[in-house]
């Protein structure tokens, strides 16, 4: 559904992408991920069609963004960083005038507007002037906006940032709910539990440039090391964690322990946890509970960013 | 990838829009969309609305209870006929008033949007440029077009119906309408480009001043025009007004074209900084000067640099030479034409040694055969026609550069025409002419076809370039060929001029 190969775009003498490769098959969300100033709003202009790729080449809803924007833009629907409404309609011309726009039937555009705006709770102030509206309730009908015409890939700058948690949570909902029906979402936030929770691919973008793309799992093998396991047992370890290096040599590091619990990082822990079990039982050790330690995508980002420092990404910044 | 609907999940809706057909209409339609947008968002707007009312529905009365009392007043002097001329004006004023607000509106058309974010969510939307461009300039003009011939009529109303015994002429009301129509185009479509390319609405206000300033000059003229004009009452109009509306009408277009070429997303959205940087100018048009390809290669030596850099700044001319060589065409034939018209006529005498009617040649149009002038003088002569032709191109999107170098030729036409209509062969005015003009008539095409373009560039941008860069590219490529061809040309022609061409004339002369 969206398709980016080798997408670049420099203004004067900067490049603020660099390169870029995307591959996000339909009915995926792509969290793209990275600090301010990173590319990330360049690369959603160069997709939208809003920007001209100064080299490379994309595809958006099977339409190249050069030869075809305005059939891009009719396939995308579009939520800015700025939510960007006109504060003296009230809401329901305000839809009416982008219904208009992607040339919706009268009929077409009335239902649409109203089965979206109750999805995201907001049929009571239909007849409000949008300058009397909160910043949350300005965010939904921005989301609004861009699904109104029901495009098939929606590309969503912090689509929860001002919202209230229940909010947040519809607008959640209402995306993993598209998700399923083969929309495509390429989201970019600086949430990453969000980022996390609804995201089946990520993509780190620095200096212009993707520095890490895949899935959660992915990203977490390669940047965040081996799976580390808490065992925790009744009573005291009294000398357990020693025997579990030694056993287990090899197969797995011991990391932290305390006097009931002893953490260890494993290559293989659908392998080597049973055997961990057995090997306790056997030696008489009662298992509280034997669980993976979380790694948040926190963590994994920032590796993933520290990485790329190591390895020249401030020189880089400096040659943009 | 497989791209049809069912595929890829396209909503058919989406298809059905897309693959519509294009066309004026399609265009049209999708413009009035934002127009109709635009224009209820300024009548819910009291800045707007307000004076809009006052100056539709007050206004008028007030003009016409002050044309009335003027009227009256200079009677008492036996002055009636600047009473008179006084109402027509007052047409003209109560017209323009309500027009000049479309000059806020349109300066606030993009860079407003732009500064209240909601431009994006606009630009992402599968509306073209060109319905967005017209869609907003239609918006910023019809209210004030709209209040403008409202005033108008309430204001002949006021005449018909009021004690003033003063009638308007049909030709004469039809001019203020145009007059006041033309400069509402004027004054959106010049608004309509600063506001796409400026930043933020204080720097459009600041670049206003570039059509308020001309606008304040043309009014003042047309009101000197409607006072003055020997042809007043006459029932066809002022003929000095009809050429106006002719001349701001084609204006009009060139700001249509100008700002239709230079309107794009790319521009509106990432262009953020007012800042002059002079060093990155400087370079981006010494790199087009060196340039051998249209990468923006450098040359390698100074060969390389005519036999690729000049050709390729040559080849970006295919345009601008036909049109200046048509030109210079039609110059030489309206020469002959206007030599034809009895009024016009020198009235050679006749079965004279050809010596003697060369001086009654230079005496009429100050062409001189046979006499020597330095090389200097006559480079200076050519190079600041050429170099005021140039200059004048840049502000008037080229056209300039086509008023100041074909005189000339008229004049050369002219005179052939003079010399067949007396029974003499012109032919003697082809080695005075063509000896150097051989070098010097190319040279010159070259030139006012380089400054058309540089002028021109803004009004159909090349393919891949943004307005500054098509500009400084179209800069470079003048300098270049200015450089390669048109002063080395211009001096060699001279040499020739100064030289050569006095010995073959006075040869031809008998001398």
């Amino acid at each position: 559904m969206i398709e980016a190969h080798e997408l670049s775009k420099l203004y004067d003498d900067f490049l603020a992408v660099d390169r870029v490769n995307l591959d996000v098959p339909a009915g995926t969300v792509l969290a793209l991920l990275g600090p301010n100033g990173a590319g990330k709003t360049t690369t959603v202009r160069m997709l939208t069609s809003i920007l001209a790729p100064s080299a490379g080449s994309a595809r958006v809803a099977g339409y190249d963004v050069l030869k075809y924007p305005e059939k891009v833009r009719a396939s995308v629907g579009v939520l800015p960083e700025q939510h960007g409404l006109y504060e003296r309609m009230k809401a329901v011309e305000y839809l009416d005038f982008f219904g208009r726009v992607y040339r919706l039937s009268a009929a077409e555009r009335k239902k649409r507007s109203l089965d979206l705006m109750e999805r995201f709770g907001l049929t009571f102030a239909l007849g409000k002037k949008l300058g009397e509206y909160s910043k949350g309730m300005k965010q939904k009908l921005a989301l609004v906006r861009a699904m109104l015409h029901d495009p098939p890939v929606l590309l969503l700058d912090e689509p929860t940032s001002a919202m209230d948690p229940q909010s947040a949570k519809l607008v959640r909902d209402a995306i993993i709910e598209l998700q399923r029906d083969q929309r495509t979402f390429l989201i970019t936030t600086h949430n990453l539990s969000e980022a996390q929770s609804l995201a089946n691919r990520i993509a780190i973008i620095r200096h212009g440039r993707i520095i890490a793309n895949g899935s959660f799992s992915e990203l977490a093998r390669r940047f965040a090391g081996e799976q580390i396991m808490e065992l925790r047992v009744r009573g005291i370890l009294n000398g357990f964690a020693g025997d579990l290096a030694h056993t287990f040599a090899g197969k797995l590091n011991i990391g932290d322990s305390g006097d009931d619990w002893v953490q260890y990082s494993v290559a293989e822990p659908s392998e080597t946890n049973p055997q961990v079990i057995r090997h306790a039982v056997g030696s008489g050790v009662d298992i509280v509970s034997l669980a993976p330690i979380s790694r948040t995508l926190e963590d994994i980002y920032l590796q993933v960013v520290k990485e790329d420092e190591a390895q020249g990404g401030a020189a880089r910044e400096h040659l943009r | 990838m497989n791209t049809s609907a069912k595929s890829l999940d396209i909503d058919p809706i989406l298809l059905e829009t897309t693959d519509a057909p294009g066309g004026l209409f399609h265009t049209l339609s999708n413009a009035l969309i934002i127009t109709r947008r635009e224009v209820r968002d300024s009548f819910r707007d009291w800045r707007i609305i307000g004076p809009i009312v006052i100056l539709t529905f007050l206004f008028p009365f007030l003009a016409q209870f002050v044309a009335a009392r003027f009227a009256t007043y200079l009677e008492g002097f036996g002055a009636q006929i600047i009473g008179e001329r006084t109402i027509p004006f007052l047409l003209m004023i109560v017209g323009f008033f309500p027009i000049s607000i479309s000059l806020v509106i349109a300066l606030e058309t993009f860079v407003g949007e732009k500064e209240r974010r909601s431009l994006e969510p606009l630009l992402s939307t599968p509306l073209s440029n060109t319905e967005l461009y017209v869609g907003k300039t239609l918006a910023a003009m019809l209210p004030p077009l709209i209040s403008s011939y409202g005033g108008m009529a309430v204001y002949l109303l006021s005449l018909l119906t009021g004690d003033l015994a003063w009638r308007p002429q049909l030709w004469l009301v039809v001019q203020i309408i145009l007059i006041t129509t033309v400069q509402a185009l004027v004054m959106v479509t010049g608004a309509v480009v600063v506001s796409s390319q400026a930043t933020s609405t204080r720097a459009a206000n600041l670049l206003a001043s570039f059509i308020i300033i001309p606008m304040a000059l043309i009014i003042q003229g047309e009101s000197a025009i409607m006072f003055l004009a020997p042809d007043a009452e006459s029932p066809s109009g002022i003929g000095a007004l009809w050429a106006i509306i002719g001349g701001m009408f084609i204006v009009v277009i060139l700001l249509l074209r100008v700002g239709n070429s230079i309107f794009n997303r790319e521009e509106l959205l990432g262009r953020t900084l007012d800042t002059i940087n002079l060093k990155a100018l400087f370079r981006h048009i010494f790199q087009s000067i060196r340039a051998v390809d249209e990468q923006g290669t450098p040359a390698r030596s100074l060969f390389d640099w005519y036999r690729r850099g000049v050709t390729l700044s040559l080849k970006r001319l295919r345009l601008a030479l036909p049109i200046t060589l048509a030109i210079f065409a039609v110059a030489f034939i309206g020469g002959i034409l206007l030599g034809q018209l009895p009024s016009w006529q020198m009235n050679l005498p006749r079965g004279l040694p050809i010596r003697s009617v060369a001086g009654d040649i230079q005496f009429y149009t100050g062409l001189v055969f046979g006499e020597t002038h330095p090389i200097l003088a006559i480079v200076w002569q050519n190079g600041r026609i050429l170099l005021g032709a140039t200059i004048l191109a840049l502000f008037t999107f080229g056209t300039g550069a086509l008023i100041l170098t074909p005189p000339v030729y008229v004049i050369l036409g002219y005179v052939f025409a003079q010399l067949i209509n007396a029974g003499y062969d012109p032919s003697f005015m082809l080695p005075a002419v063509l000896t150097h003009g051989i070098i010097e008539i190319p040279v010159i095409v070259l030139a006012t076809a380089a400054a058309l373009r540089l002028g021109a560039v803004v009004t159909r941008l090349p393919s891949g370039l943004t307005l500054g860069g098509a500009w400084t590219q179209a800069l470079g490529d003048t300098i270049k060929i200015g450089i390669g061809i048109i002063v080395p040309g211009l001096i060699l022609a001279a040499a020739v001029e100064a030289y050569i061409t006095p010995q073959v004339v006075q040869l031809m002369l008998g001398g």
